[in-house]
C-alpha cells in the first residue's frame, strides 16, 4: 500500500469515503425517520419544528384522530383486498408460463417469446386501455384492480431464468419417458423447487399492488371501491377536509392553529399507517429482493 | 408399403411435437388470453387518433380524419411549452444517472462486509414507499413552514414556498426520484462489481495504483455494458416521464412548468372525454419515445459499441 495516511490499516480514502456513505445513508433516511417521530409528537412542536431529532411531547393524538378516519380504513380494505386477489392473479398467470418458456423445442416457442416480448416495448396508451376496460364495463368496478394483462414481462424473465438454471432439462425427460404428462411434471418436480421464485414475484407483484395508483385514478369513481393510494391523495394531496374534532371555540385563532397544526400531525401519522407494511417487511425479504434484480440482470 | 416422402415425414414429426406439447399449449392458454385482451386489443384502438370517435358508433365504424388531431395538437398554443417542460423534466432527472454508479462505487469500498450490507438496506427504503406518498412527504415538506425551510432557514437562507416556484418543479422532480431510486439502483452495479477479479486488483495494487487508480481504470470499465444499457433503457423513456408523481405535485401556481404531454393526454382525455384528440397525443408521445430510445441505441453503439441490439 502506498498511502501516507495510514493509520491501523485504515486510509484516509476509508474515512472519507466511510463518512460520506453514511452521510447520504442519512440524508436517504431521515425524512422516513422525521415523518415517524413527528406523528408520534405533540402536532404543535412539530408545527414548531421541534422534533428535528427525537419524539418532543409524546402524544398519540394524531392516531385517535384517524382511527375516527373512516374513508382510510375502507381504502385499506380496498386494497388489502385488491392485493391479496391480484398477486394471486399474476402469479397463476406467470408461473406456468415462465415454466413453460423454458421448453425451446415447443413448436412456436419464438413467436410465443415475441408476443410477451413486445409488451414491454409497444403499448395502447392510455386512451384505448380506457376504452377497452369501459367496453369491458369494468370501470368502477373493483375487478379493474385486480384483473390486467397479469404479466410483466421482465418478471416472467426472472422466473423463466430461475426455472431454466435451477431445474435441469434431463430431470423432465426422465419423468416424461416413466409416464409423467407434462403437467405432472409442472406440479410435481418444478413448483416444489420454485418456491424461492414465487417469494420474489410474490413481493414485486404485491409491492406494485399496494402501492398501485393509476388504475384507480383511471377506473375507479366510486369511493367504497377507492385503493389505498386514491384516499391518500384525497386526504394528504389534495387536502380534502380531515375530521378532528373541533372541541370548544373555533373562533379563536389558537383554536383554528391548533386544529391546522392537529390536521398536519394527522398526515405524519398517516403516512406512517399507509407505508409501514412494506417498510416492515422488506428487511426480512432482502434476499428475495436482491436475488430478483440480479437474475433479471443476467438477462438485461 | 407407401413411401413417405422427406416433406410428410417432417410434418409428422412436427405434429407429434405439437401432440407431445398440448399440455404445455393449455398452460400458457390463460396468461396469451389475458395479454391479448388487456394489451393487444388497445392497440387495435390506437387507430381511433386517426378518427372521431364516437361511442355510439364504435372504434371500427367512427370515420377517418386523417392527421387532423395530430395537426390540432401541433396547433395548440401550449404545444412548445409542454413538449419543452417534458424534455427538461427528463433531462433534470437524467442528470441524476450517474449518482446510482458513484454510490454503488463507493459502497463497493467499504471493507466492513455487514456495515455495507446494512447502510445498504437503509437505502432500499424510500424504493418501497408509493408515489402518492413521496408526493405529499415532498409537499409537507416544502410548505413554508416545512422541514426544507426551517433547514434553509438554520442556514441563513430565505424561506420560500418552493412548490409555488415554477423554476423549482423540475430539480425537486430529480431530487425526489433520486432519494427514491438511489439505494435500490445500486443493487445491479453491485452485483456486477462482485464479478470483478481480485487478481487483476491486486495486480494494479502490486504495480502501484491508488484506489482511486483502481475503481477508474478497474472497477468503471467492468461496469460500462450495465451502466450504458440502463442508460439507454432510460433514454427509452424520456418522454413517459413518471406520469403519475407529476399529476401529484401539480398545483395552479407550478402549472407553467409541470404541464407535460402526459398530463395533458389526462386532462383532454379522461376528463374532458375528448378521446381521438387524447389518444393522438398519446400516440405522438410514444412514437418520440421510440425515436429516442433508437437514437440512444445507434449514438451509445458508435460511441462505444455496446448497445440494447
Amino acid at each position: 500500500m502506498k498511502s501516507r495516511h495510514r493509520l491501523k490499516g485504515i486510509s484516509l480514502f476509508d474515512v472519507i469515503n466511510t463518512f460520506l456513505v453514511v452521510l447520504i445513508t442519512f440524508m436517504i433516511a431521515y425524512p422516513l425517520y422525521f415523518c415517524v417521530i413527528a406523528s408520534f409528537s405533540d402536532p404543535t412542536q412539530v408545527g414548531a419544528g421541534k422534533t428535528l431529532l427525537w419524539i418532543k411531547d409524546f402524544s398519540l393524538e394524531a392516531y385517535r384522530n384517524i382511527v375516527k378516519e373512516s374513508r382510510l380504513w375502507v381504502g385499506y380494505r380496498n386494497t388489502i383486498i385488491y392485493t391479496v386477489l391480484g398477486t394471486l392473479y399474476n402469479l397463476v398467470l406467470t408461473i406456468p408460463l415462465a415454466y413453460v418458456m423454458t421448453k425451446q423445442r415447443m413448436p412456436f416457442h419464438n413467436a410465443i417469446s415475441w408476443f410477451f416480448f413486445l409488451t414491454m416495448y409497444v403499448s395502447g396508451g392510455m386512451i384505448p386501455s380506457y376504452l377497452l376496460m369501459k367496453d369491458l364495463k369494468l370501470i368502477d368496478s373493483p375487478l379493474a384492480m385486480i384483473v390486467g394483462a397479469g404479466v410483466n414481462c421482465y418478471n416472467m424473465i426472472v422466473a423463466r431464468q430461475y426455472f431454466a438454471a435451477s431445474i435441469s432439462q434431463d430431470i423432465y425427460e426422465a419423468a416424461y419417458v416413466d409416464g409423467a404428462s407434462e403437467l405432472k411434471c409442472f406440479t410435481r418436480i418444478a413448483l416444489p423447487l420454485a418456491k424461492p421464485i414465487i417469494a420474489v414475484l410474490t413481493l414485486y407483484y404485491g409491492v406494485g399492488h399496494w402501492n398501485s395508483y393509476y388504475n384507480g385514478l383511471l377506473y375507479i369513481y366510486k369511493a367504497k371501491y377507492y385503493p389505498l393510494q386514491l384516499v391518500l391523495r384525497d386526504i394528504l394531496i389534495s387536502n380534502q377536509t380531515i375530521t378532528i374534532d373541533a372541541a370548544g371555540d373555533v373562533e379563536s385563532m389558537k383554536q383554528m392553529m391548533a386544529n391546522a397544526h392537529a390536521a398536519e400531525g394527522m398526515k405524519y401519522a398517516i403516512i406512517f399507517i399507509a407505508s409501514a407494511p412494506l417498510l416492515i417487511i422488506y428487511p426480512f425479504l432482502q434476499k428475495y429482493f436482491e436475488k430478483g434484480v440480479m437474475i433479471g440482470a443476467v438477462k438485461g | 408399403m407407401k413411401e413417405t416422402s422427406p416433406f410428410q415425414t417432417r410434418k409428422r414429426v412436427f405434429c407429434k411435437r405439437l401432440y407431445r406439447c398440448r399440455m404445455l399449449y393449455l398452460m400458457i392458454l390463460p396468461s396469451v388470453a389475458a395479454v391479448f385482451i388487456f394489451h393487444y386489443i388497445p392497440l387495435y384502438g390506437v387507430q381511433i387518433a386517426f378518427k372521431d370517435f364516437r361511442s355510439s358508433l364504435g372504434i371500427w365504424d367512427s370515420p377517418w380524419v386523417g392527421i387532423k388531431h395530430f395537426v390540432n395538437f401541433f396547433n395548440y398554443p401550449y404545444f412548445t411549452k409542454i413538449l419543452w417542460n417534458t424534455v427538461r423534466i427528463s433531462l433534470v432527472s437524467l442528470s441524476t444517472f450517474p449518482c446510482a454508479v458513484i454510490f454503488a462505487l463507493m459502497l463497493n469500498e467499504m471493507k466492513d462486509g455487514k456495515l455495507k450490507k446494512t447502510f445498504q438496506q437503509l437505502t432500499y427504503a424510500p424504493h418501497f414507499v408509493s408515489t402518492v406518498v413521496v408526493c405529499s412527504m415532498t409537499i409537507l415538506f416544502l410548505s413554508r413552514d416545512g422541514l426544507i425551510n426551517r433547514i434553509i432557514g438554520f442556514l441563513g437562507g430565505e424561506a420560500s414556498n418552493l412548490m409555488a416556484k415554477p423554476s423549482a418543479f423540475a430539480p425537486i422532480f430529480a431530487i425526489t426520484g433520486l432519494w427514491q431510486g438511489l439505494g435500490w439502483g445500486t443493487i445491479i452495479y453491485l452485483a456486477t462489481l462482485s464479478g470483478v477479479s481480485q487478481e487483476l486488483i491486486e495486480a494494479a495494487r502490486m504495480d502501484g495504483a491508488s484506489r482511486m487508480q483502481i475503481i477508474w481504470h478497474v472497477n468503471l470499465p467492468h461496469l460500462k455494458p450495465t451502466i450504458i444499457t440502463l442508460f439507454i433503457l432510460q433514454m427509452g423513456s424520456m418522454l413517459s416521464v413518471g406520469f403519475e408523481k407529476v399529476l401529484l405535485l401539480q398545483n395552479p401556481l407550478n402549472l407553467e412548468a409541470s404541464s407535460i404531454i402526459s398530463t395533458y393526454t389526462y386532462e383532454v382525455g379522461i376528463i374532458n372525454h375528448q378521446l381521438s384528440y387524447s389518444a393522438a397525443i398519446g400516440l405522438f408521445n410514444n412514437l418520440v419515445n421510440i425515436l429516442f430510445i433508437v437514437t440512444a441505441n445507434a449514438v451509445c453503439k458508435k460511441l462505444t459499441e455496446v448497445g440494447l441490439w
